[in-house]
């Protein structure tokens, strides 16, 4: 079972963390900086699942997602939140944009896949 | 020395000084090159014979028979310089004239009388016999490193 | 060390490096707040270089910054969402911050004296700022709450706290997906529960699937799932992508209620859900309803074309490559230079026509071995940014100590030096500035005396100019004082009293050694460290510096710099039949001695007049030991070098051969490294020749008495 993911972060560390954690785990990781290059990466792949940073450069984690949700084919690709703050009304932000659950960094990378493995199959 | 324990053959590069035979484990000589003029290093110990030109690196020379505290030869044509590697430093060791390559065993060499007299007993480590000439191997760090002391 | 590479270290060693830029940007745009031009995306860069910062510091435990860099992240988000207005006085706490950070990303990375005792104070500052917002109980421990409302720690963090270099790779941590390999659950701990689980459609529209939920629950135990289709509509009513199926699960497992419930944390309010232990022992009953139920997903529809439009997005294309790797092509490209050079040496001695097709390919091989060069040494540069951004921070603290306000300009900060000259200039300029800001300036009382603004200006700019890096720190102070210099140096007996100086030559006392004008000596630049040292670390990277003040105006400090350290430009000079270089950033000029012109102070010590100063003569080959000194200096030749003290020397030697350019090889520190000589080079015939350092010849030169007397050095 290979799994194929998008990550989105502005940061180079979080991105290699990610791939770092998912890649010997079988998962196939895609990556891009911020919300429009997500969507940009997202025109020539279909991941089963996609990572999402919050706060980012050009277009944020909310809009990724609004943009997500609105096209066809992604309308219930589950998309997981990362982020810092674990306050209850980022959550609630996130879940109203479309957001299918949230990993709170730091992560423990067993704990990313269980997630990915939860909401991805 | 490690290469030395590993295998019980060892091959030694022999070659002259002054009229004595020496020799150094061919596994710590990278090239002979013929002797070219050297740049001389002021305050240098007269050891030194200065730098060369070794493909854009410069490599410091040493006069082996000065080092050893041989009598001063004059410079024959056959001097050759040796190009040694004693971890990651190189050197070049100045001598009148390279004579061969031999393979011996460690059961060959006996180490050298204890002495005790003079600074160029401890750069001999062993003694050997080569078609019944007594031959001196060298111990490479011993001999290019220079005490601190000397390059004042 | 072995060259496996361990994937943690290195994102560790690449989270420092964008530590680095996130720290850069941080700066920048504070700056922009600072000069009061700043837009919403600009504090949203603060934010976000700091939140990324604490991100990646949490991934590696760096518990000191993260709690910092959270405590700030707080503020900025409060400004972020206009909770609070950044006033002057909070950009200055902000920037406090961003240096402290930044300390604690280069102890984070470099270990060495723990800042993080500071903290405590600029956080008391940070709360200030927020006032009555700031809620008193929220001390330092609270991130480490927020950071584990599932759990989630990384296990690494400790370990890698303790031992970075011991840290295992991921791969060899315990495997993935335990929970499903764990052994059948032992009866006696087991209990049963009965679940009810109707999702809200919202719950679908969330990109969730109860299929995968109800998966979940049967890794924690034996679970018998039940689907519940009576709110199934006929099929003509069915809309797709409502709800209309709900599930029972009878799950007997030793796992807690709250590890139940937490399988459902992502639809939490998406879904009902009703969990109640059951006290009797399962029977076997029931077992009838489907176990996988059919789950209504979103239906397939034509793959519509993606509406997005496409816009460019500008990533930065970068290759990090190994410094090591750099080193060693700038080697052979050195190399290639000096065979170019020996190529066109023998190719001119060997009478070829002038405009023949060989010398017009050699004037080619040349030009395109000299842009190699150059591009080569363009690997090595850096934009000065990083150097000028550490000299703001310079000037902050120094300004607080004196009780001076200071603005601090920047110029030309994209000009792009070699990654070594930054480094090492760095202790130099910190001094200047200091220097500027210190002695420069005067207090805000003396400046609206004088009619200026209390705030006082420092420029620091950076530019290429013909071959070399041009860097200046100006003041707009009070300039020298140079009846008060010239005073100060007669007292100390550096010159003598009756001397009569030009304003450059007093201005250039500044360099003499233990120097200090300061009439008190103050915290900030009395540290025994004088203009001299900063003249010596300039020479020793092959640069100059000069000094002109302008009285009630201010004072200004250039230092011209070689672009790279791996070559230099030369005077090739022959003495006693050796061949030498001299850097020549030091030769003042060179003299052709007359008789009358020299005299003997004492027997072998010698001066020549140059335009009525007596400057002493160092014959350089008897210093060098090529030979014995010389008894008639008439119609010598000499260059007159300029002396690290400010003073200056006739360095007598025999021809002036060439100047040039020369690529630098270093010698080995151990025994080849002999009093006088900086480097050595390969000229065009193939030797070697020695590069000079004329100061410690002259130095050397001065204590006769102290100089050994070498076997041979007269042979």
């Amino acid at each position: 079972m290979s799994l194929s993911i998008l990550a989105v972060d502005d940061s180079r560390t979080m991105r290699d963390m990610i791939r770092l954690a998912l890649q010997p785990a079988g998962f196939t990781v895609h990556t891009a900086d911020d919300g429009l290059h997500g969507i940009d990466v997202l025109d020539g792949i279909t991941p089963d699942a996609i990572i999402t940073d919050i706060n980012m450069p050009r277009m944020d984690g909310f809009g990724f997602i609004d943009a997500v949700r609105e096209q066809e084919q992604h309308r219930a690709t589950p998309i997981l939140v990362l982020t810092t703050e674990a306050a209850p009304e980022l959550k609630a932000r996130a879940r109203a944009a479309g957001a299918t659950g949230w990993i709170v960094k730091p992560f423990d990378p067993a704990k990313l896949v269980k997630a990915l493995q939860m909401v991805a199959g | 020395m490690t290469d030395n324990n590993r295998d019980s053959t060892i091959e030694l590069l022999t070659f002259q000084l002054a009229g004595h035979e020496y020799a150094l484990d061919i596994m710590s000589v990278r090239e002979i090159r013929s002797w070219t003029r050297a740049t001389p290093l002021p305050h240098a110990p007269t050891c030194m014979r200065g730098v060369i030109n070794l493909r854009g690196t410069v490599l410091p020379v040493l006069d082996l028979g000065d080092r050893l505290g041989l009598s001063p030869q004059v410079q024959s044509e056959r001097a050759v310089i040796i190009v040694v590697a004693q971890g990651e430093t190189l050197t070049g060791l100045l001598v009148d004239a390279v004579s061969d390559i031999v393979a011996l065993t460690k059961d060959d060499l006996q180490p050298p009388p204890d002495l005790a007299n003079g600074a160029a007993t401890g750069m001999v480590s062993a003694l050997t016999l080569i078609d019944e000439r007594m031959v001196r191997v060298l111990d490479l760090a011993a001999t290019v490193t220079l005490e601190k002391g000397m390059a004042a | 060390m072995s060259f496996e590479t361990d994937p943690m270290a290195e994102i560790r060693a690449s989270f420092f490096v964008e530590c680095e830029e996130l720290l850069e940007a941080l700066q920048d745009s504070l700056q922009i707040m600072d000069d009061g031009a700043e837009d919403s995306e600009t504090i949203n860069v603060v934010f976000r270089a700091v939140h990324s910062i604490k991100g990646g510091a949490g991934a590696f435990g760096l518990d000191a910054l993260v709690r910092f860099a959270h405590r700030f992240e707080t503020v900025l988000d409060a400004l972020r969402t206009d909770r609070m207005q950044a006033d002057a006085a909070a950009v200055k706490v902000f920037f406090q911050c961003a240096d402290h950070l930044s300390d604690l990303v280069r102890h984070s990375r470099d270990g060495g004296s723990d800042p993080a005792e500071q903290s405590g104070a600029l956080l008391a500052r940070l709360d200030a700022l927020l006032g009555t917002e700031a809620a008193p109980a929220e001390d330092i421990a609270e991130p480490e709450i927020d950071f584990q409302p599932m759990g989630l720690t990384l296990d690494l963090a400790a370990l890698d706290d303790a031992l970075p270099a011991d840290l295992p790779p991921l791969n060899a941590l315990p495997p993935l997906c335990d929970l499903a390999d764990l052994p059948p659950p032992e009866a006696d701990g087991l209990k049963t529960y009965r679940l009810h689980f109707t999702p809200d459609t919202k719950l679908y529209e969330t990109g969730n699937e109860p299929f995968l939920l109800l998966r979940a629950l049967e890794e924690l135990g034996a679970a018998q799932i039940t689907c519940d289709t009576t709110r199934l509509p006929k099929q003509q009513d069915l809309i797709p992508e409502h709800s209309y199926l709900s599930w029972t699960v009878k799950l007997e497992t030793d796992a807690e209620e709250a590890k139940i419930l937490s399988v459902f944390d992502f639809v939490e309010g998406l879904c009902s859900l009703d969990l109640q232990p059951i006290a009797v022992t399962p029977d076997a009953a029931s077992a009838s309803a489907p176990r996988t139920p059919k789950t209504p997903t979103a239906p397939p529809s034509p793959s519509a074309a993606p509406a997005t439009a496409k816009a460019p997005t500008p990533i930065k294309n970068v290759v990090r490559v190994d410094l090591d790797r750099i080193e060693r092509l700038v080697n052979l490209v050195g190399e290639l230079v000096i065979n170019q050079a020996m190529l066109s040496q023998s190719l001119e001695t060997a009478n070829l026509p002038p405009h023949g097709d060989a010398m017009n390919g050699l004037e080619e091989f040349q030009r395109l071995t000299r842009d190699i060069q150059d591009s080569v040494m363009m690997l090595r540069a850096q934009p000065v940014k990083s150097l000028f951004q550490r000299m703001s921070r310079i000037i902050r603290e120094a300004s607080t100590a004196v009780n001076k306000e200071v603005r601090l300009h920047t110029e030309g900060d994209a000009t792009e030096v070699d990654k070594t000259v930054i480094e090492r200039l760095a202790d130099p300029l910190t001094h200047m500035i200091r220097n500027a800001v210190d002695h420069g300036l005067e207090t805000p009382a003396d400046r609206i005396a004088a009619g200026k603004p209390a705030e006082g200006q420092v420029k620091l700019s950076a530019s290429h100019r013909s071959g070399r890096v041009i860097i200046e720190v100006s003041d707009d102070g009070a300039g020298i004082n140079r009846p008060r210099v010239l005073q100060i140096a007669i007292d100390k007996g550096l010159i003598p009293a009756d001397a009569q100086l030009s304003d450059s030559e007093i201005d250039n006392l500044l360099f003499l050694p233990g120097f200090s004008t300061a009439g008190s000596v103050s915290d900030l630049s009395g540290r025994g460290v004088g203009m001299d040292v900063v003249r010596t670390a300039i020479q020793a990277l092959g640069g100059r510096i000069t000094i002109t003040s302008v009285p009630g105006s201010g004072t200004c400090f250039s230092i011209s710099l070689p672009l790279t350290l791996a070559v230099l430009d030369g005077m090739v000079i022959d003495t006693a039949g050796e061949t030498l270089v001299v850097p020549l950033n030091l030769v003042v000029e060179t003299l052709t001695f007359q008789a009358q012109d020299v005299s003997m102070i004492r027997p072998g010590q010698h001066v020549v007049r140059v335009r009525g100063a007596f400057v002493p003569i160092v014959d350089l080959a008897a210093e060098l030991g090529y030979r014995a000194p010389q008894n008639s200096y008439d119609g010598a030749v000499a260059l007159l070098i300029a002396h690290e003290n400010g003073n200056r020397a006739a360095l007598l030697i025999d021809n002036i051969l060439d100047q040039r350019q020369v690529v630098i090889k270093g010698l080995d520190d151990g025994f080849s490294r002999a009093a006088g000589i900086a480097a050595a080079t390969i000229l065009g015939d193939g030797q070697i020749a020695l590069i000079l350092d004329p100061s410690d010849i002259i130095t050397n030169a001065a204590q006769p008495l102290q100089k050994p007397l070498r076997a041979g050095a007269l042979t």
